[in-house]
């Protein structure tokens, strides 16, 4: 056995230390499996259900093209030079080298669920841009539950390499929103000197699914990376709390959050950064909207050598009485000469804010709209155009729960 | 245009304005003094049907309607508008976007704003972070893009530097149609302490908040001079 096995096993049981525990013997490893094919071929996802993740099944103005569904890797193909996209799987198979990116940045004893997808490991996405390329599209990945009750467990490995640029969308999604599930996801991302990696997150999951994804960013010399996580949609449970270390001079990572809790949904989502060289920025930007829901915004700054900027942000507003959201900033500075920051709000929206839109015209119900469509509005660069239609829906949404 | 009637106006049980009454005419403009805390906020705000300001008595008529109980929204829709003096930041809310929501006469935003020299804030959150000026530019853009019949403006010179309050000191006139004669209609009342915007809008009256109800309504210059000379205590003594 391995030395990374035996570490999963013995963290087999290991309760996470934020949200709900799990049962895992609730989910089964057990799914049907499916054929690889092209793009246009693919008939066993739901092509709307996708789209709402901000996944084009037609393929169009992407550089590549990832889906999994359960434990089916149903297609895997990049569209431009220099941008790799294949199963996690089939990478391993094809770089000996890739191993020791293998739960470099996420340690495989964290929690039962590192340990699951060790142990359960059902494939996942390698993406990466070699020496200088820049994606001129995004490439999109994709993971998505169909079968019932199935636990996914999927690696993900992400790197680009040495002066390139590399933008992925991920939409995850389930094939009905009244599927039960559980998803594991490890993300693990590599960002080489003078690189750059946009990731955007969609979450449409459903409200009887569970998710755990664990990922950390390593970042070196004069890298970025920037975080876009956006779940509209309802879900049982989520906790995620991705980690970026900064550990090259003047890299920089920027986390864009944009949660919304609708009655039944748990949501612990929180940003991690950790700045242990000289010029090393992060920033931090978190929007919680619940109607009803419970949300928990984390995010933890570690500043740990003289000179480094780092600034976080978490506003709250909770629509209807029952809703609840905690917003926990936290600021680690371990020398002298960090310069770090914080500011958190939770409130609801305010009368003064709402009449204030009134005395220009606007009526009661459309000053509420657009307040709540300023809050969630966040200059997030790359999102898709899909983005703008959720965060409407989400307005529309949280307009109703106001009535 | 404006009439109000004996108008009496609490917030939490405590009286604020005792019977006011008050009539503004098509075309006038009208300068109100009272010192800090005297009401003339709470008097505006009331016109607009806005903040905790509950009407326990009297009423108030705009163009022959009584919209004592409309919401702000609809006196705003029938030709009211305000500047408020510390108006709320709305985050996510550029002001381009805010100027789109309220323009109603295909007016050309960029051209409006940069009558104000604010065209690089038109991507800017509302009021986020505005300086003083900043924040008056603001509202002005707005009320230009809403262009109301009435406008109400809340000590529009405060915080402004001598640059910009020419350029503020002027778009009020063109709110205000100054530079029509014979045929104005717009309205205003404006709150002023320091009357330095009488230097770019002639006022046709004022009037003095005194113990919650106006004292005395007269020529804004020697109103202004008797205040500067006796204070507010001299309006009490001073023949009615």
């Amino acid at each position: 056995m391995s030395e990374v096995r035996k570490k999963a096993e013995a963290a087999k049981e290991k309760a996470a230390k934020y949200g709900p525990d799990i049962d895992l013997d609730k989910y089964t490893l057990e799914a049907p499996e499916y054929e690889e094919k092209e793009l246009s071929d693919i008939d066993v996802v739901d092509r709307e259900r996708l789209l709402s993740a901000g996944v084009d099944v037609t393929g169009a103005e992407r550089s590549g093209s990832f889906i999994q569904v359960d434990r089916s890797v149903i297609h895997a193909a990049p569209t431009q030079e220099g941008i790799e996209v294949m199963a996690t799987r089939r990478a391993l198979e094809k770089y000996d080298w890739l191993s020791e990116y293998l739960w470099s940045a996420v340690p495989v004893d964290t929690d039962k669920y590192t340990a699951s997808a060790e142990i359960n490991f059902q494939n996942g996405y390698f993406v990466r841009s070699l020496p200088g390329a820049k994606t001129v599209f995004p490439v999109q990945a994709c993971l998505y539950l169909k079968a019932g009750d199935i636990s996914q467990n999927v690696h993900n490995i992400i790197i680009a390499e040495e002066g390139s640029e590399l933008h992925i969308i991920t939409g995850c999604a389930t094939d009905s929103p009244e599927a039960r599930g559980l998803h594991i996801g490890i993300s693990e991302f590599y960002v080489k000197k003078n690189a750059k990696i946009t990731f955007s997150m969609i979450h449409n999951w459903a409200e009887n699914v569970a998710v755990r994804p664990r990922s950390a960013i390593r970042i070196e010399e004069g890298g970025v990376f920037i975080n876009n996580y956006i779940c509209l949609n309802p879900v049982e449970s989520l906790q995620l709390y991705p980690s970026a270390y900064l550990v090259g001079e003047g890299a920089t990572a920027r986390f864009n959050s944009i949660l919304f809790a609708q009655p039944g949904s748990f949501m612990d989502v929180g940003s991690r950064a950790v700045l242990s060289a000289p010029e090393t920025r992060c920033e931090m930007i978190a929007r919680a909207l619940t109607t009803g829901g419970k949300i928990v915004s984390r995010g933890l700054l570690v500043g740990e050598v003289e000179g480094v900027k780092a600034h976080l942000e978490c506003r709250g507003m909770i629509l209807a009485g029952d809703g609840e959201i905690q917003a926990i900033p936290e600021l680690d500075g371990k020398v002298a000469g960090v310069d770090m920051s914080h500011e958190a709000a939770v409130g609801k929206i305010a009368r003064e804010e709402v009449e204030y839109l009134m005395a220009r015209g606007l009526s009661e119900d459309e000053a509420v709209a657009t307040i709540v469509r300023g809050f969630l509005h966040v200059d997030i660069e790359g999102l898709p155009a899909v983005l703008k239609d959720q965060i409407d829906k989400a307005v529309e949404l949280s307009e109703q729960s106001l009535l | 245009m404006l009439e109000i009637e004996n108008l009496t106006v609490s917030i939490e049980g405590k009286e604020l304005l005792k019977d006011i009454s008050l009539s503004i005419a098509e075309g006038e403009t009208r300068m109100l003094f009272g010192e800090n805390g005297s009401g003339k906020t709470s008097l505006i705000m009331a016109i607009m049907g806005l903040g905790p300001y509950r009407v326990e008595s009297g009423r108030i008529l705009f163009k022959g309607e009584d919209i004592t109980r409309l919401p702000a929204n609809e006196r705003a829709s029938r030709g009211i508008g305000i500047m408020f003096q510390r108006p709320p930041t709305i985050r996510g809310l550029k002001v381009k976007q805010m100027l789109e929501i309220i323009e109603r006469d295909g007016q050309d935003i960029d051209e409006l704003a940069g009558s104000l020299n604010f065209t690089k804030f038109l991507d800017r959150d509302l009021n986020l972070g505005f300086s003083g000026g900043e924040i008056k530019k603001a509202e002005l853009l707005q009320l230009l893009a809403q262009d109301p019949d009435l406008v109400l403006l809340d000590e529009p010179e405060s915080g402004v530097d001598l640059v910009n309050i020419d350029l503020i000191g002027n778009a009020i006139r063109s709110l205000l149609q100054k530079d029509i004669h014979k045929e104005r209609k717009k309205a205003g009342l404006i709150i002023t302490h320091s009357g330095y915007i009488l230097d770019y809008v002639e006022a046709d009256r004022g009037c003095v908040l005194v113990n919650k109800t106006i004292w005395c309504t007269g020529n804004p210059h020697e109103i202004l001079q008797g205040i500067k000379e006796r204070g507010y205590e001299g309006c009490l003594t001073c023949q009615k």
